[in-house]
């Protein structure tokens, strides 16, 4: 039986719109959720409170939200330098034989799960930074060092995509009017492929933001406002991980609440990438 | 045909819990606290190799979790670290053991007696270096549970009162990583499940009293919590031989060699 093409087009658009459905019904979820718990203790109780203990019914998430930013800084100061000179070997310098070898390799490092990380994080990097730099070892530094090379992938793959896209008379133009390749890869290439890269580097900050599982097993989760990159700290994502198994009541939502803030966050981050995208299209 | 298989199979994917209906038809299911999970489970292999047609289910999820899932429906048999509050005082309660609560150091510390007021300075931050207890001149790391957790729950009732544990305290969510944490710091003190003390740490005495099954029998060491199995209801059928199965010998007999404190004093 030939099944009429109008009928494969209606099936598919069901299929498209049930994702969008899901997304819509996950997010009025989590703010029905959340919300009642933000108005019951005040929004700026809830974002400003330095203290979190849902036994008392406090729930101030502000040294978390800091946390988060703190954490996600220290990942792209490892991660940008990094992944801009990976991006600029791959596009600019590679010999085909290695390439070859290499693309694959870091979008292995994609397919790690986040938990294999952590667990290197855990047994190999906060050792050495009790041993070396004192503290407990399970610090914003460990947590940063791990999360810049969880975001590699994503830097990498978006920027390297940004520079292969300009046309080849800059490069053409550039290397005739005398200047090095070096030159031309730095005062050329890179500006020109800015806003892909800064894409690339938001992509990442929002991958940063909501990883979970590797910060549990490295960031110690101390509630506390953290004071330098050697103490423990807890972040939006990882106060959910970690108390969602025993959390009740007015508990529960805060932790929907804290889900809530994050939203607003990534939101706001991919907006900003979509918008600089769009502008590199122009 | 193809496009029959692939609706029914999104239909799955959709709604599991369809799925874990069917499943769950086919034995009982027991939820709830992390700390008696793994006893439990332990029990299940035990009891479903002596009865192979029975099939029990163990699943986490936390205390409060186990004992709402009792009072929705969605498991027979709750699990719970902690004592019944007064709402819950409606449901059946069997208390299966108990279990002791260690306060555990790394094994190169030399502290191995601490008194109680002083392990409370220590949570509460007061006390903030271990030279001021007689060990070396460094900077305590505190280890906690997360918030709600019935090990950190007895924890703050036996050892804190009404004082907060401080807030830079590091935070791991299950017994396990509590231990794995303090065996790799020298300078980190915890709490857990005397059950899962192992060589890895060294449990401290509490004011001169070392916490063992001995001393927990004598009333000695007094940092003891229920380990309880909830009911809806006076337990029937498949839950009830499941229920005399953990309070039979054998089976205490069991959880004793895994570190709980039985039921029954005198096993043969």
């Amino acid at each position: 039986m030939q099944v009429p093409e109008k009928v494969i087009e209606k099936i598919l658009l069901l299929i498209a719109l049930s994702s969008i459905f899901i997304l819509a019904l996950i997010t009025f979820f989590i703010f029905e959720e959340g919300i009642p718990l933000i108005l019951k203790v005040g929004p700026k109780a809830f974002l400003l409170g330095e203290k979190w203990i849902p036994s008392k019914g406090l729930f101030g998430i502000f040294p978390m939200i800091v946390s988060s930013f703190w954490v996600t800084l220290g990942a792209l100061l490892f991660g940008i330098p990094l992944g801009l000179a990976c991006t600029t070997f791959l596009s600019e310098l590679v010999p085909p034989s290695i390439g070859t070898f290499f693309r694959p390799a870091i979008q292995l490092l994609a397919a790690i799960p986040s938990v294999i990380y952590g667990f290197w994080g855990l047994i190999v990097l906060v050792p050495l930074i009790r041993i070396h730099l004192g503290g407990p070892g399970l610090s914003i530094l460990a947590g940063s060092l791990v999360l810049g090379f969880m975001i590699l992938p994503t830097i990498i793959t978006i920027s390297e995509d940004a520079l292969n896209a300009l046309p080849p008379s800059y490069k053409a133009g550039a290397l005739a009017l005398g200047a090095t390749h070096w030159q031309t890869i730095w005062r050329v290439l890179i500006p020109a492929a800015r806003s892909g890269i800064v894409a690339g580097v938001i992509l990442g900050m929002g991958r940063a933001i909501g990883e979970t599982m590797a910060m549990i097993m490295i960031l110690g989760n101390a509630v506390r406002m953290p004071a330098s990159f050697l103490d423990s700290a807890r972040t939006l994502t990882t106060n959910i991980g970690i108390e969602m198994g025993y959390a009740s009541g007015d508990h529960r939502q805060a932790l929907f609440a804290t889900g809530i803030v994050l939203f607003f966050i990534i939101m706001a981050l991919n907006t900003l990438a979509l918008f600089l995208s769009r502008r590199r299209a122009r | 045909m193809k496009i029959c298989l692939a609706w029914f199979l999104s239909i799955l994917l959709i709604f599991p819990q369809i799925v874990g209906c069917e499943r769950s038809k086919a034995g009982i299911t027991v939820a709830g606290s992390t700390s008696v999970e793994p006893f439990a489970e332990l029990l299940a292999e035990e009891y479903m190799s002596r009865y192979s047609e029975s099939h029990i289910y163990v699943q986490g999820g936390g205390s409060t979790a186990g004992i709402e899932a009792v009072i929705t429906g969605a498991a027979n048999i709750g699990m719970s670290s902690r004592n019944l509050t007064e709402a819950e005082k409606k449901l059946y309660a069997v208390t299966i053991a108990r279990d002791a609560i260690a306060i555990i150091v790394h094994i190169s510390s030399p502290i191995d007696n601490l008194p109680l007021d002083k392990i409370r300075e220590v949570f509460s931050g007061k006390i903030a270096n271990w030279k001021e207890l007689g060990g070396p001149d460094h900077p305590i790391d505190i280890v906690t549970r997360e918030e709600g957790s019935g090990t950190r729950e007895s924890f703050q009732k036996f050892v804190m009162g009404k004082e907060d544990i401080n807030l830079g305290a590091l935070v791991q969510d299950s017994n396990g990583a509590v231990r794995q944490l303090i065996s790799s710091d020298p300078n980190a003190i915890g709490y857990i499940s005397l059950g899962l003390v192992n060589e890895q740490v060294k449990a401290l005495r509490i004011s001169g009293v070392q916490p063992n099954l001995t001393n927990v029998y004598n009333g000695k060491y007094t940092f003891v919590r229920p380990f309880l199995f909830v009911f809806s209801g006076e337990p029937v059928g498949e839950a009830k031989s499941f229920i005399d199965f953990v309070l039979s010998p054998q089976a205490q007999k069991l959880l004793l060699k895994e570190g709980l404190v039985p039921i029954i004093e005198k096993l043969g």
